[in-house]
């Protein structure tokens, strides 16, 4: 279908609202994509990629300023003893920790990302939320990672969600706001449209599976439908939103395979850190790993890269 | 066959056993690697073909070595942490199993040219329950309680290196796989074998029994296909702690040893010919265990 076609097609404001996913072909496509095979040069290029667009992520109860000093360290400088590789895009954490990660990244291109909005469930009042967002803002966050709260989608209150998407855009001011859907809790893929829509509507820069913290977490599939939403929201609107699947990507070969959905969803335009982001914590070292096989031409072992 | 066939309706049982192979379609053995406690293809696609040129082998590749490291890297804690006596136990289980298997490992050794497949078969079971009963008697042998010069006294224990790549001597096909497996995982270690390439069936048949033993996947992973391809991955793989090799001339063995180092793997090569595998003095000695063992030391106080 033509540009214009497509335009056509999705004119009326919302329309898409009504657009019904078909199941069984979204998950053969996106099992088609997953099985091309990408070697060598190619590769290589690839991995180093995947680096540039990662949100290397720590979210546990249990994080402490050390653990987040030594994940930004390892942001910066992925692998030292391995030739050209480049920094991630950004270190993602909660709010307290935001300003001894922005205090490690200082001069770098490395953002700092932090989930706010009562992460991870989004259930609590939203002059609490907005609050949440903004203090985090303060603290030095470039990017605001919200979670949506699915109860309240669930619920068919669309309305009531698209509008505190709205009012937390309005407190993030210059940060970027990704607008994690949870899509593991969303059920069918015809609401993990819908809400794409909706963020998309109500202001987010960034549209976002998961936040980890539910399995499952990130699907390819799950992945090409929201693809498809941003590349039918960009011909009605002709504004480009990005796209960050997270959680469970856990190999470098998975990577890879998200960055040939976008390509073939997208194009070139999408295959870049501005607008595509890996949410991952596990898979920068299989990254690593690669690389170096790809170097040395031996298979590597996970004790010989830094733990984190 | 023609006339019964048109007969159609006859569907009588056949009376002899040559009636019955004009009766159906003989159901020939797809030959596959064991990997991961599953039985697979090798990734290239590709099969070799076995010396009497009746079989397929799968031509396992240096994929197939990375997938069954992993598999390995994965079995081998949980193996570790079973207790010795245990593993006694699924040890013991899988001699069991080699005798209700007997028949078939015998006739897979006659087709793989064993020059005494019926004693072959037996010593390799007992070789496995020899290895069963070391399971939790070597810690005593190998371990040492050390005095020093100091209000300390100092237990040096033995634990497990980890995963371990063998090289199985073309011959004995079964009994040098069985000898040299059992040694190295009885301690607790993964394995990861590369099968003769003289006799591949009898590797992959093994496995039949190592599926039933109730040995947990990935701890023993049976791969087939060319020495002189594998080699060099087995010793440049970083996954691998320790490298057994046998019968590996001087020549092969150099760029191997060399590769080793990359990260200080432990490289045991020996060369025992077919009849020496026979000798249970020396291939059930606890020395063959110790091969495959890191010494642990711990220092306590005296008087605690």
């Amino acid at each position: 279908m033509t540009e214009q076609g497509l335009a056509q097609r999705g004119a009326l404001p919302g329309a898409s609202r009504e657009a019904s996913i078909d199941k069984v072909s979204v998950d053969e496509r996106a099992g088609r994509l997953a099985t091309r095979s990408i070697k060598t040069e190619a590769k290589l290029s690839g991995l180093r990629l995947v680096i540039r667009m990662m949100d290397l992520t720590t979210l546990e109860g249990c994080d402490t300023p050390g653990k987040v000093r030594a994940l930004c360290r390892k942001a910066l400088h992925p692998a030292a003893d391995i030739a050209d590789v480049p920094s991630v895009a950004a270190v993602c954490v909660y709010p307290n920790l935001v300003p001894i990660a922005k205090k490690e990244l200082e001069g770098s291109t490395v953002r700092v990302a932090a989930v706010a909005t009562a992460f991870p469930s989004g259930l609590s009042p939203l002059d609490v939320k907005l609050d949440d967002a903004r203090r985090a803002v303060e603290l030095g966050a470039d990017e605001i990672d919200m979670v949506i709260d699915r109860g309240a989608f669930l619920a068919g209150e669309h309305p009531r969600v698209a509008d505190e998407i709205s009012r937390v855009k309005e407190v993030c001011g210059e940060a970027h706001l990704k607008v994690i859907l949870e899509t593991g809790e969303l059920g069918a893929y015809d609401n993990v449209r819908r809400a794409s829509d909706l963020a998309m509507e109500a202001g987010a820069d960034f549209i976002k599976t998961s936040t980890g913290k539910i399995q499952p977490a990130a699907t390819p599939a799950v992945t090409l439908v929201m693809l498809e939403a941003i590349r039918d929201f960009y011909y009605r609107t002709g504004r480009r939103i990005g796209m960050k699947p997270a959680g469970g990507i856990r190999t470098a070969k998975q990577a890879l395979h998200y960055l040939v959905i976008v390509k073939e969803t997208l194009g070139d335009d999408w295959l870049t850190p501005e607008l595509f982001r890996l949410g991952a914590s596990t898979v920068l070292n299989d990254v690593l790993m690669q690389i170096r096989k790809l170097e040395t031409g031996a298979y590597q072992a996970i004790e010989y890269f830094s733990k984190d | 066959m023609n006339e019964r066939r048109q007969a159609g309706s006859d569907r009588r049982r056949p009376a002899t056993s040559e009636e019955a192979d004009g009766w159906r379609v003989a159901v020939k053995k797809t030959w596959k690697l064991y990997i991961g406690g599953a039985f697979v293809r090798s990734e290239s696609g590709h099969s070799l073909v076995t010396a009497d040129g009746d079989d397929n082998y799968p031509h396992g590749t240096r994929k197939d070595l990375r997938d069954a490291v992993k598999a390995a890297i994965g079995a081998q804690p949980g193996w570790a942490g079973r207790t010795a006596y245990n593993r006694g136990q699924i040890l013991y289980r899988l001699a069991e199993v080699l005798e209700a298997r007997r028949s078939e490992l015998v006739h897979g050794l006659v087709r793989g040219g064993s020059a005494d497949a019926e004693t072959e078969v037996s010593a390799s079971i007992d070789r496995v329950v020899s290895y069963a009963g070391w399971s939790d008697k070597y810690q005593s042998l190998l371990a040492t309680s050390n005095p020093v010069a100091g209000p300390h006294f100092g237990f040096s224990v033995p634990e497990p290196v980890g995963v371990v790549g063998i090289v199985a001597p073309e011959r004995p096909s079964l009994l040098g796989l069985v000898g040299s497996i059992c040694p190295v995982i009885v301690s607790g270690n993964a394995a990861v074998v590369l099968g003769s390439e003289a006799d591949p069936r009898t590797a992959l048949g093994f496995c039949e029994a190592l599926a039933t033993s109730d040995l947990p996947g990935g701890v023993v992973n049976v791969l087939t296909g060319r020495r002189s391809e594998l080699l060099s991955h087995f010793a440049s793989h970083m996954g691998l702690r320790a490298l057994d090799l046998w019968n590996v001339d001087d020549e092969t063995a150099k760029p191997l040893e060399v590769a080793a180092t990359e990260n200080v793997k432990r490289v045991t090569r020996r060369a025992l010919d077919e009849r020496g595998w026979y000798d249970t003095d020396r291939t059930t000695s606890p020395s063959w265990i110790h091969s495959f063992v890191e010494t642990k030391t711990i220092w306590h106080p005296m008087g605690a």
